[in-house]
Formats: structure tokens, C-alpha cells, sequence
């Protein structure tokens, strides 16, 4: 397979996660073809033989990152990131029903850690080195998103724990 | 370190709930627009050698509108200015992923309307379908003499090409089809009454883009 071949072998993988990362399909795939569109133009800067898929994960991680800035100028961005989707209401605490939705009341760098983890099936140290950010990061942002989604999911029975 | 998630009940508890739910969109087949992204690209020293290979005949062709079009095949220097632009206009914007055309087809009454207001004469846009292009849209363009209209059609696999159209062609009544290959562009043009017409290709062979420009012919001569 030439490298265009091998990406449109990911293009499926790459629309899943930026789907469940916006919860909108139409800038899920607005997110792809920007990645597309960037990791082809960069393609010279990937390593051969290292992990194409994590190279274009972490290609749109940075254009999603860019276009949060974008949405939120001057909005800082790590930790303290501010959610881009609609704010919750208090209302919305008892309405959530999907997980959709629960996922996008996720501060989006928690999101991104929780999807490539249990969605993608990257290690953590996959997807600290997607992030690039340390696996401590990852440890910590993973168990807030869990903290958050427990709570969330729970009360909406989509959560179902096999002890 | 490694410590796996999945070892995790509730951990693989979401892991579940997040496949179940998004897994979908793995078996959806991949939109056309992203087939357009993964194609040799026109970079800007692209462009330039193309602005210069379709200039090498500049000064030899300051005569080619008092000659006869029914000579033999065309060459170089012998390419028509408005082909050499289409080709330019071509490589310029089908390239473009967010603003391939000005009017998109979903405007398609209005796009004829529009254009053919503009270039000051009835045009048609032909339907390719049978040939497995679709309308994109498109575009008003500044031409040697006044504006011109650039028609963008693409296929399922997001493999594109333009139809160039200006006015005022009058000096030469009509023309068989010609071709010019010029920068990685190819280029059918004929002359047909008033209307110039070029069909740009940059990723289909010739003797597929004939099969266009004769699909073409016949729709805007029926």
C-alpha cells in the first residue's frame, strides 16, 4: 500500500473518533478532511516505520486544538480548558440520555483521553505520546472523565458495571 | 505502567458503550470529498511551472487568431490564450476543498442565472451524469476581454474537472475539438458559434476527458 492508501484505510477510524470528539457529524467530517488535508500536506515529517495511525491521531489533535482556539480566542487551553459545546445547565443534569451527550459535557482534553483509551484501544502510553502529554496526564485526565461519565451515565442506566 | 484499561470492569464498561455506539460509522463508506484530499497536490512551484510551460508560446502565438482553426494538429505555441487561462483557472481551483466554486450546484438556476447575466449570453450547464460527473458549482472569472464562467464537475471519488466558458469567441465561428496538454492540465477546447469552451482535466486520460467534451458537445448541442 502507497501512504495515500494506507490513510484512506484509516478514514474510517478517524471519522469514529472525531464523531464521538464533536458529537456532530457534520464537523466530524469537516474535522477529518482538515486532518486529511494537513497530514498529506506534512506527510514528509512522519517517520516511516513508526505508527501512521497515531501520527494522524495526533495530527487532529492539533487541528482540533486549533480550531477550539479558534472558536475561543484567548481561552486558555490544557487543564482549565473550557468546554466548547453548549455550557450545562443544572436542568441537564437529570436529562442526560445518551452518551453523546455525556460525552460532550467532557472538557474536551478529557474527552480526547477517554475516546482514544476505551474507544480507540490505545495504551496510555499511546495516547500520551498521541497527546504528547506525560501518562501521568492521561492517568489523571482519564479518571475525571470516568468521574464525570459515572455520574452522568449512571442516573441514565447506559452505564451497566459487571462487578 | 503499562497498566491496561481494559482490566478495568467499568473501564471496559464505557469501552463497550463507546463502541457500541460509534462503531457505525466504521462500516459507513468514506465520502468522495476526503478521495480529493490524497492527490498529488498543486503546489505553488506547481503552479508557476504551469504559468510558464502555458506562457513558453506567448510570443508565437500573438498570430494564431488570423490563421485558419481547420489546420492540422495544434501546436504549442498555437494554443489559444482563454485555453491557457482555463488551465490555469484549473489548476488554481480544483484544489480548493472548502471553496471549490462560488455557487455551489444545490443553486443551480441561479448559477446559470447569474452567469449567464454576467458573460451577456444564454448559458447551459450540462448535465455529465451518464459520464459520472456531477455538478459542483460555479464560478464567475475575469477573461481576456470580460468576465467568464468556470463550471466545476466532480465524481464519486472526488476526481475533478472544469469547464471553462467565455463570450466574444466570434472571430472564429467553429472549431473542431483541439487539445492541448500543458503543466499536467489537459485541455479539449472548441469554438462553437459565440462561446469559447476549454474542459480541464488534471488525473484522467485523454481519451476519458474526449468522452467528457463529446458528452458535453452533445448536451450543449442536442
Amino acid at each position: 500500500m502507497n501512504d495515500a492508501e494506507r490513510i484512506v484505510s484509516l478514514i474510517p477510524r478517524l471519522r469514529r473518533y472525531a464523531r464521538a470528539l464533536t458529537g456532530d457529524r457534520a464537523a466530524a467530517d469537516d474535522l477529518v478532511q482538515d486532518t486529511l488535508e494537513r497530514g498529506w500536506s506534512k506527510l514528509h515529517l512522519f517517520r516511516p516505520g513508526t505508527d501512521l495511525r497515531a501520527w494522524l491521531f495526533t495530527v487532529m489533535h492539533n487541528v482540533y486544538v486549533n480550531q477550539l482556539r479558534a472558536a475561543r480566542p484567548g481561552a486558555p487551553l490544557g487543564d482549565e480548558m473550557p468546554e466548547l459545546s453548549r455550557p450545562a445547565r443544572e436542568s441537564d443534569g437529570l436529562e442526560l440520555r445518551d452518551l453523546d451527550t455525556a460525552i460532550r459535557r467532557l472538557p474536551p482534553e478529557q474527552r480526547e483521553v477517554l475516546l482514544l483509551v476505551a474507544l480507540e484501544d490505545m495504551s496510555y502510553g499511546e495516547a500520551a505520546r498521541t497527546l504528547d502529554i506525560p501518562i501521568g496526564t492521561v492517568m489523571s485526565r482519564l479518571s475525571r472523565a470516568r468521574d464525570k461519565l459515572r455520574s452522568g451515565l449512571a442516573m441514565s442506566g447506559k452505564l451497566k458495571v459487571v462487578k | 505502567m503499562a497498566y491496561l484499561p481494559q482490566d478495568d470492569s467499568e473501564m471496559q464498561a464505557i469501552s463497550n458503550a463507546l463502541h457500541e455506539a460509534y462503531d457505525p460509522m466504521l462500516s459507513e463508506p468514506v465520502p468522495g470529498r476526503f478521495a480529493h484530499v490524497l492527490r498529488p497536490r498543486w503546489t505553488p512551484y506547481a503552479v508557476a511551472a504551469a504559468w510558464t510551460l502555458l506562457g513558453l508560446g506567448v510570443g508565437l502565438a500573438c498570430g494564431w487568431q488570423l490563421r485558419s482553426w481547420q489546420g492540422g494538429p495544434v501546436a504549442k505555441a498555437d494554443v489559444p490564450a482563454f485555453v491557457r487561462r482555463a488551465a490555469i483557472a484549473h489548476a488554481t481551483f480544483v484544489p480548493e476543498i472548502r471553496h471549490p466554486v462560488e455557487v455551489g450546484a444545490d443553486q443551480e438556476q441561479h448559477l446559470i442565472t447569474w452567469l449567464s447575466k454576467r458573460l451577456g449570453t444564454r448559458l447551459r450547464v450540462p448535465s455529465l451524469e451518464t459520464v459520472g460527473y456531477s455538478l459542483v458549482g460555479g464560478r464567475l472569472l475575469p477573461g481576456e476581454k470580460g468576465p467568464v464562467a468556470q463550471f466545476m464537475y466532480q465524481t464519486a471519488q472526488g476526481r475533478r474537472l472544469t469547464l471553462y466558458v467565455r463570450t466574444d469567441a466570434s472571430e472564429n465561428p467553429e472549431t473542431a475539438f483541439r487539445y492541448a496538454a500543458e503543466g499536467g492540465v489537459k485541455v479539449f477546447y472548441w469554438i462553437d458559434r459565440k462561446l469559447g469552451y476549454a474542459l480541464s482535466s488534471s488525473d484522467i486520460g485523454k481519451d476519458d476527458l474526449l468522452k467528457v467534451a463529446n458528452a458535453v458537445y452533445q448536451q450543449l448541442n442536442p
